[in-house]
Parts: C-alpha cells; structure tokens; sequence
C-alpha cells in the first residue's frame, strides 16, 4: 500500500509537470510542422510568459485587488498577449529574413535571438531568482496508515484543468476553424496551400502567435508551481519540451501531448526512485535514444526524402 | 497603399510597446520572501516609447528607406573577379597569418601581465574555434555541444594530475586523444542524424557531461571543482618560486636571473601560440587533403557526394573527431593556465560563444575565424562598461549576420570559376 501510494504520487507530480511541458512542445511542434524550422527562441518566449505574469500578478495585489481567480485570469491574459506579441516579433524579425535558406542558417538565428531574450530580461530583470507567490494553497491528502501521506494539490488539479481547456481549444480551433483549416493544408504542402490563395505568412505568424501564448500558460501554470522564475527559467525547460515533442513525433499535435506526459512522468519516476539530480540526464539520453531508433516519434509520419 | 502601410506601422508600433514595456517598465524586487514592484526610471519608459515611434516610422516608410537602400552601391568589391586574383588574395591570407603569428612571438614581452593572460584566453577560444570551424564550418554539422570536448579535456588533465601526478606534456594527447574518443563514440551513432537533430543531440549530450561532472561529487569534485593543477614545464625546468616537484629544477635559477611571476605567464602565453599555429597549420593541411574536399562536398551537396562515392559517416565521423580533438587540446591548455576547473566553465553559452566566434568570422575561412576569436574576446574587455551587454549584443549579432551575411564577414574562397548555364 505504501509503495503504491509512492508511486502514484511520482505519477501525479509527473502528469503535473508533463501536462505543462504539452503546453509548451506544441509550440515546437506546430512551427516545426509547418516550416520544418526548431524554435530555439520558444524556451525563452514561455520565460518572458512567467515573468509577465508574475509582474501582473504583483500589480494587481498592490493594487488591492483581493480576489484570486480576477487575478488569474488577468496575469494569464496579460502574459498571453505579451509572449504571442513576442512570437510573432521574433518570427518577424529573425525568422521570415531567412526562411527557405539552408536548414542551419533559421537555426542559428533562433540560437541568436534565444540568447538575445534571455539577456534582455537578464538586463531588465536581474539574474537572481525571483519568488512566485504561491497564490493555490492546500489540497487533498491521502494515506494509508500513517507513515507516507500522498498529496493531490488544488495547484496541480489547476495545471490539469488548464492544460485540458487548452488543448480541448486547440483541438477545437484545428479541426473547425477556417485559420485551423489554412493551417492543416499549409503544414500539407506549404507551396500548394499558397498556389489555392492562403496568405501563408499569415498562417506562420499565426502558428508562432498560437504557440506563443500557450507557452505564456504554461508559463504562469509551471512559475507557480515551482514558486520562482530567473532569465535561464526557459532554457532547460524549453529543451524539455522539444523533448516531449520529438517524442510523440514532431510534427503532430497529439503526438506532442503524448510526449509530454511521457516525459513528465519518466522524469519524476527517475527523481522518485533513482535520484534527483540525474533527470535531466533521463530526459536528454531519452531524446538521444529516440533520435537515434525512430526519429520519426510515436505519432509522427516518415519523413520521405526527396531527390 | 498608404492606408495599408499605416495600419501595419500602427500594428507594429504597438507589438513593440507590448513587448518592450510590461519588461523593461516595471522591475520586480525580491525583499525577503515578498516581491515587490516598482516602476523604471522615466528615461527607460522614454526610450520605449521613443522605439515604438521609429518602429512605427520606419514601418510607414518602408518602401522609401528601401528604396534609398538600394541606390546605394553594392558593397561586395569581390564579385565578378578573376580567378586569379583569388589566388592572390589566398597567398596574401596567409601573409597575414604569417605577420599575426610574428607579432604575437614578440608581443608579450612589451605589454603587461593582464594582457597576456587575456591574450592566453584568446589563443584558447582560437584553438576551440578553429576546431570548431572543422565541424560547422568545413563539414557542415551543428554542434551544440562542442563545450562538452573541452571539458573531457580538461577534466582528462585535472583528474589525472590529481590521482597519478601526470605533468602537463603527458596529459597534452592523452587530453586530445580521449576528446577525440568522445567525439567518435558520440558522432558514430548520432550522425546519420538530419542536421537540425544533430545540434540538438549534440546540445543534449553537452548537458548531460555537464551534469554528470556537476554530480559525480567523488570523482570530480562536483560544483567546487578541482584546484591545484600543474603548469606546464620547459624540459623539467618549473616557474614557481620554488621547486614543487622531486627532480624539478626552477627555471629562474637554472638561468640565473631574479625570479619573477611574469616567466610562468609568458611561457603559458607562448605555449599556448605554438598550439594555436600547430592547429592551425594541421587544419589547413587538411582542408586540401581529400578528406578535408570531402568535407566540404558533403556540405554542399550531400546526395551528389555520395553518388561520387564518399562514405556519409567515415567522411563526417572524420570531421568529428578532428574537431573534438582540437577542443580536448584547448581544455588541457584552459586547466592548466587556469589552475582550477569547475563545471561552470563548460555550460551551453560557452558552445554558443565559439559558435558565434565561427560564425561571425565566416564559415570555413580560418583568417575570419581568427579575427572574429580575438575581436569577441577582447571587445568586451576594452568596453568594460558595456560588458553585461555583451550577450545581448552576441545574440542580436548572430541574428543580423544569419539575414545578411550568413556567410560571415571574411568567407572562405575556393578558387573557382563558375560556368553560366547556355540557354
């Protein structure tokens, strides 16, 4: 009984944070479905998603406003609007210039402007690490006689909560509306989908938009949750999520929320039995190893290599 | 036409406010466990608003800064030359290699201590970058995780100067050789990898060397490092004051002259120089080798390539493992001028700092590489005040040089001739 409820602790703390690394990897994936470029800036997008909410979280309590979900909901729309402006910048200003040349040249542009983001808010911010208020307090305990005591958290009921209405939304957003249509047929065959009259860079902006500010989700859901942000806040965690996404086939949609959990729950498996320190290494060997044996992902369709 | 183009630079203009204000207007303090907000200095929100407006002028007359752009004469003086004449900018490439090297034999000798030291550091990033300049630049592969040879190479030499006693010239190939090993089990399987995939792989192999040499506390010390290693020794002969090792005699009497801490610094110094020109001179052997050919075909066609007959792997495995055994060279250097390692010097932005070095230098081109090595690592000394900026101003730089220049500033040249196609 003791070794179970461990266990299904580890697997809660690792649905938990691999609902938010889902969050993040469809921005990954989406972009790397349509123009077949990593966004290496995406890390640093879901950072500047954090900060922003935390700073309107903070305003808004020194303002004196007293109830939580007004709060919320400001922050996260504050911090959507600030991180999809930012991705549709950066596709702008780094990414078009260069779009259609060699593979390595958008790659190491994102590389630049990852490193220019992340200093930005280095310089704005300062480099110390700044607490997040822990706004969702208590949760449910269970145990079984005494000794280990397993916790379901309102916080992590909340990431679950939210990771399901945006995805369900995005579902939604794909598969019925007119721009989801555009953006299915443009991740088709981009020339195609131009030759039929969309304004594919509309539909690009739109992708780095839509990634954008579901990363600014993930980024005020995981701030909390962790309870601290600092400029490098994005980088591990964006190499996350690229993780994830390349797990469940980069590229797919469902494939990336798939990866994600996977990899949330081997990561807290690996912080639960084995050690804490050594999960990135668990995460980064796993993307090692699916790169190598199938690096088309679970979900993801061959990749058929044309002369 | 105009209506459209003010709608734009409105649009544009407030994605700026957007993105620059909430930022940089409001500065978050932690005072013990609360955090409080306060809101910039006004000449901060100024200059935002300030970039908003030359954001939303420069979008609305678009069309006229565009024009008036392309009125000016094209700056490429290159184009259309002989061939011959690139034959003769080859050998004037390596006149200035040659003058370089001359100047820097003499050079420490006249300045002060600081300055060689940072000129020691210099000649490592130009080792690192050269080794790098194999791999993007030669052979085309990105690699992320280039940090992560450096560290083999230094940790080679930190660890084994601690448990076995070895001095600096022994720990010299083996340092290389097992960053060369590295390089050959890492590139063995991974690359085979599309290139996107590989900087990736390579970036999340440098993580995992990194973290491993961050907690594998027994063996490496974990964060605190290892102290305490050797400098190198001239034929037996040490710099210290006194005589560390049984047999040793010190440089400062064997010579007889007054001891002084400036020897060990400029035999480090030059040390270091001789490496710089060793790799230097091996690099460019092997560009016009057949190897260092077939690393620049695959590059540049890969299907064509192999249809000629090269192998994929054994031909980028090469490139690899020359390139990871440069790095295992520089990290022996870097530990041993140091005195002490820690995992702190062989985090991510060190692979994205000799990445920008090659980059910004022009792939391929070993003169450019060189230049941009000295240029990036001295700029930010010279403009002390300006040093937090100087990641900002990398990062912005790559971005720049990616949409105008992604072939850097002195890019290679192969004498070549290029055949118009006959309609």
């Amino acid at each position: 009984m003791q070794d179970l409820l461990y266990f299904s602790q580890q697997l809660i703390n690792g649905l938990t944070i691999g609902s938010a690394y889902a969050l993040i990897a469809i921005g990954y994936t989406m972009v790397y479905g349509i123009i077949g470029m990593i966004n290496f800036a995406h890390g640093e997008i879901y950072m500047i998603g954090a900060y922003t909410a935390l700073i309107a979280i903070t305003g808004l309590t020194a303002l004196g406003l007293a109830w939580l979900p007004l709060i919320l909901i400001v922050a996260l729309l504050c911090a959507m609007i600030v991180s999809s402006s930012m991705g549709w910048a950066v596709e702008r200003v780094a990414y078009r210039p260069v779009r259609g040349r060699h593979r390595l040249i958008p790659l190491i542009s994102a590389i630049g402007m990852s490193i220019f983001l992340q200093n930005y808010v280095h310089l704005a911010q300062g480099s110390r690490n700044v607490g997040f208020p822990a706004l969702i307090e208590g949760g449910f305990n269970f145990s079984a006689d005494g000794a280990f005591e397993m916790s379901l958290s309102y916080m992590q009921i909340t990431i679950f909560i939210t990771t399901l209405i945006c995805m369900t939304a995005l579902s939604l957003f794909i598969s019925r509306s007119r721009t989801g249509r555009a953006c299915r047929a443009v991740s088709q065959d981009l020339g195609m989908a131009s030759l039929l009259g969309i304004d594919t860079n509309r539909i690009i902006s739109a992708t780095f938009v839509i990634g954008a500010a579901l990363a600014a989700v993930a980024g005020l859901l995981l701030g909390m949750y962790y309870g601290s942000v600092d400029p490098l806040f994005g980088f591990i965690a964006g190499l996350k999520a690229f993780t994830a996404a390349v797990l469940g086939g980069i590229g797919s949609i469902p494939g990336a929320m798939l990866g994600g959990l996977i990899l949330g729950v081997s990561e807290s498996m690996t912080s639960g039995y084995l050690s804490g320190e050594y999960k990135d290494v668990v995460s980064f060997g796993l993307l090692i190893l699916i790169l190598l044996f199938k690096p088309t992902g679970l979900l993801g369709k061959p990749e058929v290599e044309k002369i | 036409m105009a209506a459209k183009n003010y709608r734009h630079a409105l649009f544009c203009a407030i994605v700026t406010l957007i993105i620059s204000f909430p930022i940089l207007g409001f500065n978050l303090e932690a005072k013990g466990i609360s955090v409080t907000l306060t809101g910039a200095e006004t000449s901060t929100v100024i200059a935002v608003v300030l970039a908003a407006v030359a954001v939303f002028v420069f979008q609305a007359y678009r069309d006229s800064f565009t024009g008036l752009l392309g009125k000016l004469p094209r700056l490429n003086p290159l184009a259309g030359r002989e061939p011959m004449e690139q034959a003769k900018k080859a050998k004037l490439e390596s006149w200035i290699l040659t003058g370089i090297v001359v100047l820097a034999l003499f050079w420490p000798f006249v300045v002060s201590r600081g300055s060689v030291d940072l000129a020691t550091l210099v000649l490592i990033y130009i080792m690192l970058a050269l080794g790098l300049n194999v791999v993007v630049g030669l052979a085309g592969l990105l690699d992320l995780g280039y940090v992560a040879f450096y560290a083999v190479g230094a940790y080679t030499f930190a660890l084994l100067s601690q448990y076995t006693g070895i001095s600096f010239w022994m720990a010299l190939p083996i340092g290389a050789l097992l960053a060369a090993l590295f390089g050959l089990m890492l590139g063995f399987p991974v690359l085979r990898l599309r290139g996107d995939y590989l900087a990736i792989v390579t970036l999340g192999f440098g993580e995992i060397i990194r973290i491993l040499l961050n907690n594998w506390t027994t063996l490496t010390g974990g964060p605190n490092g290892i102290g305490g290693i050797p400098e190198p020794t001239l034929f037996g002969m040490e710099f210290g004051r006194r005589v560390k090792e049984e047999g040793n005699t010190s440089f400062h009497e064997t010579f007889g002259i007054a001891y002084s801490g400036e020897h060990k610094v400029i035999f480090l110094y030059l040390i270091a120089l001789v490496l710089a020109v060793i790799t230097a001179l091996i690099i460019r052997r092997f560009m016009r080798m057949p190897v260092g050919r077939a690393w620049e075909a695959l590059r540049e066609d890969e299907i064509a390539a192999r249809s000629l007959g090269l192998s994929r792997t054994a031909v980028k495995l090469s490139a690899f493992t020359i390139g990871a055994f440069f790095a295992g060279f520089a990290g022996t250097v870097f530990a041993s001028k140091q005195g002490f390692i820690s995992p702190e010097s062989f985090v991510f932005l060190e692979s994205a700092i000799i990445l920008a070095i090659v980059v910004l230098g022009g792939m391929g081109s070993q003169l450019g590489v060189i230049l941009a090595a000295i240029a990036v690592t001295i700029l930010p000394e010279l403009a002390r005040e300006f040093s937090e900026y100087r990641m900002l101003i990398f990062g912005a730089a790559m971005v720049l040089m990616m949409i105008w220049r992604p072939q850097g500033l002195l890019p290679m040249r192969r004498i070549h001739i290029k055949l118009n196609r006959q309609e």
